[in-house]
This record gives structure tokens, sequence and C-alpha cells, in this order.
């Protein structure tokens, strides 16, 4: 297991890049996610205050 | 068969239930990918005789530096159709894939520095393929910066969609930089035809570029969702689907 998290010795050049595209890949729903809520939420209020 | 199923992707309600369908399914497989590639490429797949452990980036690296690409040219030919034929979807389509884009440019830019510095010893240089890379995040941020500093709609887009198209020609250039001239950065990837890459190393990483394209159509599907919405907020067919 120690030999695996050690990447031969490049364990400080894997484990960030992995972090950062799984993290972007995370980050990516979740901003998606939230816009389509935000535009909702927009949307509901304005159908609320014209009808 | 006709025109209709093309016309059906300029209807903004027929484009709304597409999404809202077929982007759970994408997002799921894409998920499902992404961790047996993981697995494949961490785990199963032998280390590079060369590079050892470090080559293993390129399971990340790689199919981002292909979906940065890929989501340019989505974006590009999308303005283009909204352009040519003042589709409201295309241009929401077109709006919809920056922000993914110009993330995937990032981050190919940045698993590229962590692999470089190892293996070329500097995290960056003024390459070929590295520099028309960096031009590819400023597109993305000009054209998202253009959007936003145009207040009306239709002129946003508009102007944002010329400049998409005009910022195709950084695509090929991209692709071929590492023919065209001498680069650090190794030719690309070969994994259809003729390959020398084992089939251990070589089926995760195929694995995983069909998994981010399945990614990027969920992601993507659900943005362009949100930007009908915006655009739309005072047609009928919102009041529906949000009633409903």
């Amino acid at each position: 297991m120690d030999e695996f998290f050690a990447m031969s010795g490049y364990a400080e050049y894997v484990w960030p890049s992995l972090a950062l595209a799984v993290g972007a890949l995370l980050l990516n729903v979740w901003l998606a996610r939230r816009a389509v809520a935000l535009a909702e939420r927009d949307a509901r209020r304005r159908l609320e205050t014209t009808s | 068969m006709g025109w209709a199923w093309f016309h059906r992707f300029g209807s903004p309600p027929w484009i709304y239930g597409f999404s809202r369908r077929w982007a759970p399914w994408f997002g799921g497989l894409a998920a499902l990918g992404i961790l047996v590639a993981l697995y494949g490429g961490l785990v199963l797949a032998p280390a590079d005789y060369q590079q050892k452990d470090a080559f293993r980036i390129v399971y990340v690296h790689a199919p981002s530096a292909m979906l940065s690409l890929a989501i340019y040219a989505t974006m590009a030919i999308a303005a283009a159709v909204g352009l040519i034929w003042r589709i409201k979807v295309a241009h929401a389509a077109a709006a919809a894939c920056a922000p993914i884009g110009a993330w995937f440019t990032a981050v190919t830019l940045g698993t590229g520095m962590l692999w470089g510095k190892p293996m070329w010893g500097t995290y960056w240089a003024w390459d070929p393929r590295l520099t028309s890379e960096l031009v590819l995040l400023f597109l993305y941020f000009g054209y998202m910066g253009l959007r936003a500093a145009i207040e009306d709609p239709q002129k946003a887009d508009k102007a944002s969609a010329v400049l998409a198209v005009v910022g195709v020609v950084n695509v090929p250039i991209i692709r071929f930089s590492v023919d065209w001239w001498n680069s650090l950065h190794q030719p690309a990837t070969r994994l259809l035809g003729e390959s020398d890459m084992d089939w251990a190393m070589k089926w995760p990483l195929l694995l995983m570029f069909l998994a981010f394209m399945l990614y990027f159509g969920a992601v993507m599907l659900v943005r362009l969702r949100a930007e009908l919405l915006r655009r739309e907020r005072n047609a009928s067919w919102v009041r529906e689907v949000l009633r409903g």
C-alpha cells in the first residue's frame, strides 16, 4: 500500500494532478447544478410577480 | 426522414426536456467509466519503463486536453450555427460550453506542468504546444468576458459567436503543434490502429476519453438548461415547466 502511494517517487506530482482533475470534475457538476437552481429561482420569482 | 429532427434541436422546450431526461444517464455512465478507468490506470496498469509511475498523469492529462479542444470545437460550431441560422438554442449551447472548456483547459495546463517538472525539469516552457494551449485558455476567457460585458443578450450572442468562430483556428494549431514544430511535448498519444502502447495501459485511457466525453455531455446539458431558462423566462413553456 505504501508503495502504491509512493508512486515510485513521483507522488508529489501524480497525486496533485489527480486531485486537480477530480476536483475540477466535481466542481463543474456543482457549478452547473447551481446555475440551474439560480435560473429556476429567478424564473419562479418573475412568474410570481407577473401573474 | 425529413428535417423534423433538426428543427427539434432548435426548440427550447424540446431541448429542455431532452436535457432533463438524458443528463442523468450521461452523468451516471461518465461517473462509472471514470471510476473504472482510474482503477485501471492507477492500479492495474504496469508502470512505464522510462517514466515509472509518473506516466499515470496521462490518465487525467490527455482526456482533459482532448476535452479542452473538443469543447472549443463544439462551441465554435454551435456559435456558427447560431450566426448563420439565427437559432437561439445554438447560441445558448455555445454559452453553456465556455466555462466547462475553460476549466478543462486549466486542468490540462496544471496537470501538464506537474508532469513537465519531473520529466523535463521545468514546470513551464514557451513551447508551441504549451503556448497554444495557454492561448486557448485566453480565448475562453475572452469569450466569457465579452458575453458578460454586453448587456443586450442578442448582441452578446452575435459578438461572442464571431470571436468563437475566429478563434477556432487555434484548435488545429494545438493539435498539430507537436508535428509542425520542434516541441518538448511528446507526440499525440496514438490509441487506435497501430500503437506501441500495451493494452493494459491503453484500455483505461480509452475508457477515460469516452467517460470524459459523456461527462461533458451531461454537464453541458445541465448548463444549457440554465441558459434556456434565463433567455426564455417570459415564454409559456417555462411557466408550464416550473408549475409541473
